[in-house]
């Protein structure tokens, strides 16, 4: 029990120290630059606590939970040695992790809102959730053949240079073609897919795999899936936008 | 603290959300395909719960705490009051939100050191790399090139430049980098591109976009509040590749010159 306490007080301690530079700025441009005073201040602190401890045990978690999960998974797909089978892994990870992502779902709300307000699609709530619901699968099967696309990647060996620089050879011309008021949105919904849960995972199963497939470099080739799953959103919402 | 439990539920119902789903397609898989033993099934599954707890109280803590402390400020920051112009829309010079390009920068390098999905990676980087790249370092150049990023997007925000062009040549600063800077860099750094957009960062730099956007004449919400996100994803790849050039160099240079570095 002692020792459990130790560790858990060392945890603290650790993401004390992630989350002071926050505290330095808040209080630096409060005190010096604003110098009103701060509305509740108890629910600050309260709120403080409860988000170091939550970091935490989020990266205690990591270390017991996430990562060996991920690991365990890619061991085990490299072990069965079916390219099918992780294919159709990869694709449904991707594809759940994304379509339930609650920012994605508040982002597909707004740009059915922006799409509805600037005549778009009509200006009604049953057109406004077909055109939302077709933004989310659209971002969630994005992120899906990202995540294919990675792994079949990192099984090849291929040079990640040429994937991500077509990808963004992609995105200006795109950027061209579609419509003004899809393009932020597009951009952001690059960064919306990347979860704090899924990174870990996602990374976890990429290393796996490098470290388990010989002739591969786990720093060479096992990191990337977080970069394709970025940038295939922005070119799939911007083609979604030039279709409906 | 009964005002706590309404946040706490709600952060619990959006955890559940991202969890649930990996959770099934992992069991689904696990059961039908691999059908292979998993040694520490039990620790496994008691770590997956305890990184769910975690979510649940960050999340709460954030939207208690941090959240609307960074609307506020990033709102107080954008007011012409306080950026010390008159309202009407003649003589705004660009360098009059100094201020506001300091506080980006500020809020986007301390929230990218505090972002989970970042501390991750970097912990596998550091792993995997045999502790050669120091986590932290990795951070704090993460950190680096999103307070830049940050800084350089708000700057567009206040002169009003297309933000396509601004990507454009971002992109093709980093396309010139992926060729030189050395291999093992070059994923991870375009990694970090997609990590830092994340659950901290996110809400307070859309705040500082959209409140700047609405405070500027001349400028909508809905078409310039957008982008800062892409400038806080582009910068870092720049500055990680960047890092990993000079070390390059440097190493380089005391190989040539041993004396110096002894």
């Amino acid at each position: 029990m002692r020792a459990l306490a130790g560790v858990l007080g060392r945890d603290v301690l650790e993401a004390g120290r992630n989350l002071l530079p926050i505290i330095v700025v808040v209080a630096f441009f409060q005190a010096v630059v604003l110098r009103q005073p701060l509305p509740g201040m108890d629910r600050i602190i309260v709120g403080g606590v409860l988000v170091v401890l939550g970091l935490a045990l989020f990266i205690r978690g990591l270390e017991l939970g996430l990562f060996p999960l991920g690991e365990a998974m890619a061991v085990g797909f490299a072990r069965k040695g079916s390219l099918w089978w992780l294919v159709a892994f990869a694709f449904a990870l991707g594809f759940t992790t994304t379509i339930a992502e609650p920012a994605l779902i508040a982002v597909s709300g707004e740009a059915a809102e922006v799409a509805a307000s600037s005549g778009v699609i009509l200006d009604e709530d049953a057109a406004q959730a077909s055109y939302a619901l077709g933004l989310r699968l659209t971002v969630a099967f994005a992120v899906a053949i990202a995540i294919v696309i990675g792994v079949v990647r990192i099984i090849k060996g291929w040079a990640i240079q040429w994937f991500i620089i077509g990808g963004y050879l992609c995105v200006v011309v795109m950027t061209l073609f579609a419509p003004a008021e899809i393009i932020g949105i597009a951009y952001d919904s690059g960064g919306v897919t990347t979860s704090t849960v899924t990174v870990p995972l996602i990374t976890a199963l990429g290393v796996g795999l490098a470290t388990s497939i010989r002739g591969r470099n786990p720093m060479i080739d096992g990191f990337g899936l977080i970069a394709f799953a970025s940038l295939t959103p922005m070119v799939f919402v911007m083609a979604y936008g030039i279709i409906v | 603290m009964n005002g706590l439990l309404e946040p706490l539920a709600e952060a619990l119902r959006e955890t559940l959300l991202g969890v649930v789903p990996i959770a099934t397609v992992l069991v689904v898989f696990q059961v039908f395909v691999l059908r292979r033993r998993v040694a520490q099934v039990g620790r496994m599954i008691a770590g997956v719960g305890i990184l769910t707890l975690g979510m649940v109280l960050f999340l709460t803590g954030l939207g208690e705490a941090l959240f609307p402390l960074g609307r506020l400020m990033a709102g107080q920051l954008t007011d012409p009051a306080v950026v010390g112009v008159a309202s009407d829309e003649s003589a705004l010079h660009w360098s009059d939100y100094w201020l506001v390009y300091t506080f980006g920068a500020a809020i986007g390098f301390a929230t990218t050191i505090a972002e989970p999905a970042l501390i991750a990676v970097s912990m596998k980087a550091h792993d995997v790399s045999g502790g050669t790249l120091n986590a932290w370092a990795l951070r704090v150049t993460v950190a680096v090139g999103v307070a830049i990023g940050i800084a350089v997007g708000c700057l567009r925000i206040v002169t009003g430049t297309t933000l396509a062009y601004y990507i454009a040549a971002g992109y093709v600063i980093v396309a010139f980098q992926a060729f030189r800077a050395p291999r093992s860099i070059i994923a991870l750094a375009f990694d970090t591109g997609g990590v830092t957009t994340s659950t901290v960062t996110v809400p307070l730099v859309a705040a500082l976009g959209l409140g700047l956007a609405s405070t500027i004449p001349g400028r909508s919400p809905l078409i310039d509040g957008f982008g800062l996100i892409a400038f806080a994803s582009l910068f870092p790849m720049m500055t990680v590749m960047g890092y990993a050039q000079i070390s390059l160099v440097r190493s380089r240079r005391s190989q040539r010159l041993p004396l110096r570095e002894v």
